[in-house]
């Protein structure tokens, strides 16, 4: 009896599995967001925290920026001036020593809680006291542990005061106010969620700041509030009804984790998703060439270049930097590897940023180059390495220099790595050439200037690992220049200075600049009002509409 | 000697012998688990990457980077870091994840069950699709039948699953709209169901949440046929090399010489001798799938183990690395112990000794 017991059931299961595949294939699907929720597929797997203090991150960057206020904005008409969010005005003293920020009145967080210069001052200390990844950034104006409290301070609920430790270029304090890591947090929620800590050598404090909880949590006043965070899968976030800066358009904005540049094209043209935020040069013009949908872009603040290393006998030759940076076939890059993706860009300023030079002096000419190596003494070329990452477009760039490189006798070896890999060589300068890229950590001119142009100790055993001691340069007179630009009063000769700076680096630097990245995101035309921002900070959706 | 006595004495040897297959099984255990945490360890180690860069990032001031180096011990002879590393894994801490600052064992409790999931679909359709479709290939050896099974096989063993994903994509989601993505539910469900295992089918028909139910079926459908595809190529195959090797045996033709119809010699006398081996295959296949297979997870969103630990090698988060691993060898061990398992129920000479 066994037997005919099992092939029936075995009948039923193929007849349920039937039924299923009929069922499936049955069901059309309506895709379509909600009309109050903004969909878009991002990748958002670099999110590691939510918190202000602590991230550092593109997709916490435009988190943050959302979802919380600082004193100070970039003016989003000219990213080169500023104006203020929380702060209503502020003074700088003579001595360009201390600054006095008066707040708006009648603010109030998400919680309800109004916003005082208390919080301001809390916000600060848990940054500086905190001392994460872009700790730096305020801690760089001589702010520490010991003395936060007397530097960043609530006068009165509504005046607050930050002293720096030398007289900076207003400009230069204003610019890095702008940044997500100056956000300020609702103190009286946060404190409701500190958590006990023994202090010790590399912490001396006795609570954790709320760390832990604003990880994954919410404490600001920006136009939207954190509904949930599922690390890899989605960012939820809601209109805050109690914003008072920026009110939100939109009840609802959802950031879908998503990898792959096909698949959100698919599901761009599918509409289950708003905004595509990662295609690639391919999908972009399907999308530009689709009709509904637009695509949109912004130069970002990540520059890529070669390094060229001046440990190396023959990159020590200025004459064959010079000849280098005529080796590479800027257009044909330009038009088919970072064609949508990247902007041709030769100085170490990037596009957007106080001061940033658009020359291009240089273009594909191997004749010159020639010249310039004969000049050197190297009329055959001869052999060198580069470092690379495995990824694109970097790989297939390296691969266009190893062709160009031939034509004037260098003869280029790839050597790719992971990211980490040639990161870790890099930095302990042990390539030729190695390609890297660097975005600004803050939206000042100082950030890039104090990398390429900065190299006060060019020793093995140096602390200071800026990029123009990875390749081994001495800027020599150019430190001090950059160290003067930075406490430049007046902003208009504090340009000429950097554009000054860039000059030099153009002609001379051990730095071939090849482009500038260009973030692109293709969208419905039912979306209304979407921009991309110069950086993460300013990509805003607040201002976002659907039809 | 009584009865009673000779009873007692068969008993003790009988516990005597559990206890040393238990032991023995147990050293068995140990060694595999130290094996693999000491190969995994040591080529952690060796890489070219700096770990503190990993954490610390690049731009970080050098003293940063000196005290976290500390911090995490990376100073200590190698030897001493393997034993700190060794007792902390004992006590089933695996440290902290430096890419997501979350401790590895609730990371790895978040994207395995995703990966559990869409394995376990995968292997239902494979397993469930394959057995018969090698059966068949086998009874009718040589037929159109048999060519047939041979090419959807061999397309499935070599066509590269990233291209057939997003063709699949194309086709099924933004074609003929039949099923979902991306992700493993809408955005609609995104903020409103909260999972209790993780399993996302299991939860919602636990709650009876039936419109929940049919959305993660909708999604997890695409890829969960994907994986069983290439399953099923690799089942099939099998299934029809072991039923090849059953149909040409004795008991066949006496079982035929018996009468007995076509059907019942086929699906119940032959498969069955052919499932003791199969059970292995389908086993490996399965513990295959939980690895995560890292194109698929990345093609349709999904957020598993896969995704997780080549993210995390990539930034050279040992950590996340180390402990994932621990939990891939595990689940091998456990479903080779399962399959053992099974073996016993299925073939009664094993379960005799």
């Amino acid at each position: 009896m066994k037997a005919p017991l099992r092939a029936k059931a075995f009948r039923e299961f193929s007849a349920g599995v039937a039924l299923a595949v009929l069922m499936t294939l049955g069901a059309p699907t309506y895709a379509a967001t909600p009309a109050d929720t903004l969909v878009e597929g991002f990748a958002i797997d670099d999110l590691i925290t939510l918190d202000p203090a602590e991230a550092f991150e593109f997709s916490a960057a435009e988190f943050i920026a959302n979802s919380y206020n600082k004193l100070v904005n970039l003016d989003l008409q000219d990213t080169s001036k500023i104006v203020g969010e929380l702060a209503d005005s502020w003074t700088v003293s003579d001595d360009s020593l201390t600054y006095t920020f008066k707040l708006k009145p009648g603010l109030q967080f998400a919680s309800g809680n109004p916003i005082t210069a208390a919080d301001v001052a809390y916000s600060f200390e848990r940054v500086v006291k905190l001392d994460k990844s872009p700790g730096f950034l305020i801690t760089q104006f001589g702010i520490t542990g010991d003395n936060v409290a007397e530097k960043a301070k609530a006068l009165d609920p509504l005046t607050f005061q930050l002293t720096v430790d030398k007289a900076y270029a207003p400009s230069f304090v204003l610019n890095v106010l702008t940044s997500m890591t100056a956000s300020v947090v609702d103190k009286e929620l946060v404190l409701q969620h500190v958590k006990p800590v023994t202090p010790s050598d590399e912490f001396k404090y006795d609570n954790d700041f709320g760390n832990e909880w604003l990880k994954s949590a919410y404490a600001g006043s920006g136009p939207f509030k954190l509904i949930v965070w599922k690390a890899n899968e989605a960012l939820v976030l809601e209109r805050n009804d109690n914003a008072t800066i920026h009110q939100a358009a939109l009840k609802r904005i959802i950031y879908r984790h998503m990898k792959e540049s096909a698949g959100q094209r698919l599901a761009l043209e599918n509409g289950d998703i708003d905004i595509a935020r990662n295609l690639e040069p391919g999908d972009v013009d399907a999308i530009a060439a689709k009709e509904g949908y637009t695509v949109t872009s912004a130069p970002k603040g990540t520059l890529y270049l070669l390094g060229l290393n001046q440990k190396n006998q023959y990159l020590a030759k200025p004459q064959v930097r010079q000849a280098i940076k005529y080796l590479i076939d800027y257009d044909a890059i330009a038009s088919t590897l970072i064609k949508g993706i990247g902007q041709v860009h030769q100085t170490f300023l990037p596009s957007g940023q106080l001061g940033a030079l658009e020359d291009k002096p240089f273009s594909l000419n191997v004749d010159k180059a020639k010249a310039l190596l004969a000049e050197a003494g190297l009329p055959d070329g001869f052999a060198v390495t580069l470092d690379v990452r495995n990824t694109q477009p970097v790989s297939g760039i390296a691969e266009s220099l190893q062709q160009t490189f031939a034509q004037a006798g260098i003869k280029l070896e790839l050597i790719v790595g992971d990211g980490k890999q040639v990161l870790t060589k890099c930095r302990a300068r042990q390539h030729d050439m190695c390609f890297s890229n660097w975005g600004s950590d803050y939206f000042d001119p100082n950030s890039n200037a104090e990398t390429f142009t900065v190299n006060t100790d060019n020793s093995d055993a140096s602390k200071n690992k800026t990029l123009a001691w990875r390749n081994s340069w001495d800027p020599g007179e150019l430190n001090g220049v950059t160290h003067a630009a930075l406490q430049e009063k007046d902003t208009a000769k504090r340009t000429a200075m950097y554009q000054d700076l860039e000059r030099k680096v153009l002609d001379t630097g051990p730095y071939a600049f090849i482009y500038q990245q260009i973030e692109v995101a293709g969208y419905s035309s039912k979306v209304k009002n979407f921009r991309l921002g110069p950086s993460f900070d300013t990509n805003y959706v607040f201002p976002i509409s659907k039809d | 000697m009584t009865a009673i006595e000779a009873s007692k004495l068969a008993r003790r040897r009988r516990i005597r012998g559990l206890a040393l297959t238990f032991g023995r099984f147990a050293i068995m255990l140990a060694t595999t688990f130290l094996g693999l945490l000491a190969v995994t360890f040591f080529i952690g180690r060796v890489v070219p990457i700096d770990p503190v860069l990993a954490i610390v990032g690049d731009r970080a001031p050098a003293a940063v980077v000196e005290r976290v180096r500390e911090q995490m011990g990376f100073n200590l002879p190698l030897w001493q870091q393997f034993f700190i590393y060794l007792r902390q894994a004992l006590t089933g801490d695996f440290g902290v994840s430096v890419l997501t600052t979350n401790p590895v064992f609730d990371d790895i409790l978040r994207v395995f069950p995703a990966t559990l999931e869409l394995a376990t679909v995968g292997t239902l359709i494979g397993a469930g699709l394959g057995v018969p479709l090698g059966v068949i290939a086998a009874v009718r050896r040589g037929s159109f039948a048999d060519q047939i099974v041979r090419i959807v096989g061999l397309i499935g063993y070599s066509v590269p699953i990233f291209w057939l994903g997003l063709l699949s994509l194309l086709l099924f989601y933004a074609r003929l709209k039949w099923v979902a993505y991306p992700g493993r539910l809408d955005v609609a469900y995104e903020y409103t169901f909260t999972p209790i295992t993780g399993l996302y089918l299991f939860d919602a028909a636990w709650t009876r949440q039936w419109d929940i139910l049919w959305d993660a079926f909708r999604h997890i459908i695409l890829p969960g046929s994907l994986l069983g595809y290439f399953s099923l190529a690799y089942i099939s195959r099998m299934t029809r090399s072991f039923m090849l090797n059953e149909l040409g045996q004795e008991y066949i033709v006496a079982a035929r010489a018996k009468g007995l119809s076509e059907r019942r010699i086929v699906w119940f006398h032959a498969l069955r001798n052919a499932a003791v081996p199969l059970v292995t295959v389908i086993a490996l296949s399965y513990a295959g799938l939980l690895e995560g297979s890292v194109l698929t997870e990345t093609v349709f969103s999904w957020p598993g183990i896969g995704l997780y630990i080549t993210n995390s090698l990539q930034n050279a988060d040992m950590n996340a690395v180390l402990g994932g691993t621990i939990v891939i060898g595990t689940v091998f061990i456990a479903i080779n112990m399962f399959s053992d398992l099974l073996y016993r129920l299925l073939d009664p000479r094993t379960r005799m000794r």
